[in-house]
């Protein structure tokens, strides 16, 4: 049923629609309205058969997650920030010891400085700890990608983070097409778990594993996240068949036919890009555009055709990487190996700086014109920049860079004013 | 596309506003998106929020930085916040206050904008009268729909049911449908003059 909703409200509705068996919470803005909803749908009694665990702690969070999923319950929870962070032990852990736990990922910035909004820094950090990755588009898809999420994590024994922008998405009203539970439990079978802690059947979990076979478990993860690129895709495809609309899957294309330019970016700004896409279109460029659903493992034959025959391929990316620029760059450079293709990296919307269509607009014309540099900070104020590296080479105590700046900000404000 | 900023503090429910606006265009078979620039989230604290009602599928997630429509749901803001940017001409402006605009010093703001899409409504009264709390914005979403025609009162007034059921709804639209018809006296007696 269509319904005008907060998206965490859909998410949680959604989630539960899955029978999860164990939600752990740990509150951080901006995924608390997730699990305060499905608190209260346990508390109500409208998701039976479901314990509500309040932890002490992130770590606490996933490691009970840990717990359930090992003693064979479908197992969920939701963090951000520092949140995952302060997880990340319980993350790496969760993905070596191959327990199929759902978390979504509310994406927010890490500190210092301490900021409360969206980018993709904190699912980064964490890209290469052997969880599946999926980023949502829209609303819908946030909600879609957990039935998804459940499916996959399960069918490969993996955990799944799904990557949500934080307020663009977690905190949007708009229509999301709210699936029946009968759908729900067609698609996604009960969980039956590849390994379980059975009084009647024991086993152990967490074996100590020497350099005898430590590559060889590794290798299996790696072996894991490949299966997962023919998985995502085949069980995308009965997601649609089952619910009538498409959500998930590797990636999307948008007017990609015969365009030199080609813009590849995850999760929400995709639309805006799209938007951008369409008025250029209409003003003769050959433009299109990426949106890359699956990061982890990251779909390098797909991206690799759907570029294509293009011209230049831009990268727009909430995430930085000190010292070498883009992270969502390095890996569509990988795919790009053995072709000379042009690649510019825009790094955009850190800490929830808007991204707005007139940015879009002139970053991609100056690729067109071939003026742009090969790492680009969107809408970067180089005033700002300057007057802080003219402070730090005059003085030896040149005070915290983070105070300065917001100083210097009210300072050039009032003489604007 | 019809663009739609509120501006307000912590507590008076900008944002309950905007997600309002979005379920009223929703109920009338429209598309719309709600969403909110927060600060840190704190009472009395600057609070933005932004609704977008279009005839197809929203994809746009920038700010709103050209409204077609400002509601300010705090006169304290005024001259202190910039609330104007991006403002066309063709523009709707309400603002909560029992003062009118060369009252609030907006003469020069005003000018450009045509004067039957400049109104002040005294919503925080009317919030007292009928919900019993200095709550302002179920008023101004009934004076808004008064002022634009983009909604109908009775789609303002299912969306504010479908927030808050019960007591509290009611009394919200109570608010609302008195805004509306104060709004709509001066239309009339605005069409009247001119």
């Amino acid at each position: 049923m269509l319904k005008q909703v907060e998206t965490s409200r859909a998410i949680a509705e959604t989630v539960a629609l899955c029978r999860p068996e164990v939600i752990c919470a740990y509150p951080i803005t901006p995924q608390t309205h997730i699990v305060e909803a499905l608190a209260e749908m346990v508390g109500a009694g409208q998701l039976q058969h479901c314990e509500f665990i309040n932890v002490e702690s992130e770590f606490a969070a996933l490691s009970v997650a840990i717990g359930a999923s090992a003693a064979g319950a479908r197992a969920y929870t939701a963090t951000a920030s520092q949140g995952l962070l302060f997880m990340a032990e319980a993350v790496y852990n969760a993905a070596g010891l191959g327990l199929p736990i759902v978390m979504t990922i509310g994406n927010r910035a890490i500190g210092a400085p301490i900021n409360i909004w969206n980018d993709h820094s904190d699912s980064m950090s964490m890209r290469d700890a052997g969880w599946i990755q999926l980023y949502a588009e829209t609303p819908q898809e946030s909600a879609d990608l957990h039935i998804l999420a459940f499916r996959v994590a399960e069918e490969l024994s993996c955990p799944v983070m799904v990557c949500v922008d934080g307020f663009v998405l977690t905190h949007s009203y708009e229509p999301v097409d709210l699936v029946t539970q009968g759908d729900v439990d067609a698609y996604l079978p009960a969980f039956e778990p590849r390994q379980v802690l059975d009084p009647a059947d024991p086993v152990s979990i967490g074996a100590m594993v020497g350099p005898e076979a430590f590559l060889e478990v590794r290798y299996l993860a790696h072996h894991k996240q490949l299966r997962a690129l023919e998985c995502i895709p085949e069980l995308s495809q009965e997601f649609r068949e089952r619910f009538g609309h498409a959500s998930g899957g590797l990636l999307r294309t948008y007017r990609t036919e015969g365009a030199e330019t080609i813009v590849v970016a995850l999760g929400s700004v995709n639309g805006t890009i799209q938007e951008v896409v369409d008025d250029l279109r209409r003003e003769g460029s050959a433009i299109g555009s990426v949106s890359v659903c699956c990061y982890r493992p990251f779909p390098l034959a797909a991206l690799r055709a759907a570029i294509g025959e293009a011209k230049r391929v831009i990268v727009v990316e909430k995430s930085l990487a000190p010292g070498i620029g883009g992270i969502l760059s390095t890996d569509v450079r990988t795919a790009l190996s053995h072709t000379s293709i042009p690649l510019f990296t825009a790094i955009a919307g850190l800490g929830g700086r808007a991204i707005t269509k007139a940015s879009l607009r002139g970053l991609f014309k100056g690729a067109e014109a071939g003026v742009l540099d090969a790492l680009t900070f969107l809408d970067l104020h180089t005033e700002l920049i300057q007057r802080h590296l003219e402070r730090e080479s005059k003085r030896r105590r040149s005070g915290p860079p983070a105070e300065n700046l917001l100083a210097d900000i009210r300072l050039l404000a009032a003489q604007i004013g | 596309m019809f663009q739609i900023r509120i501006h307000g503090r912590g507590g008076q429910g900008v944002v309950t506003a905007a997600e309002i606006l979005s379920i009223a265009a929703f109920l009338k078979g429209k598309y719309a998106q709600a969403f909110p620039a927060f600060g840190s989230e704190r009472m009395g604290a600057p609070v933005t929020a932004f609704c977008r009602i279009d005839d197809r599928r929203i994809r746009l997630r920038e700010p709103i930085v050209e409204p077609d429509a400002l509601i300010i749901q705090d006169a304290t803001l005024l001259h202190r916040v910039p609330l104007f940017d991006g403002l066309a001409d063709s523009a709707y402006v309400l603002i909560n206050s029992t003062r009118s605009f060369p009252e609030l010093a907006l003469n020069e703001i005003a000018k450009p904008l045509l004067p039957e899409r400049c109104w002040t409504l005294p919503a925080t009264k009317l919030g007292l009268e009928h919900v019993g709390r200095p709550i302002p914005n179920a008023a101004l979403l009934g004076g808004f729909a008064a002022m634009t025609g983009v909604l109908s009162i009775d789609s303002v007034a299912s969306a504010i049911m479908n927030k808050f059921s019960g007591s509290v709804g009611e009394k919200n639209v109570a608010a609302a449908r008195a805004a509306y018809g104060l709004v709509m006296e001066r239309n009339v007696a605005h069409a009247e003059a001119s």
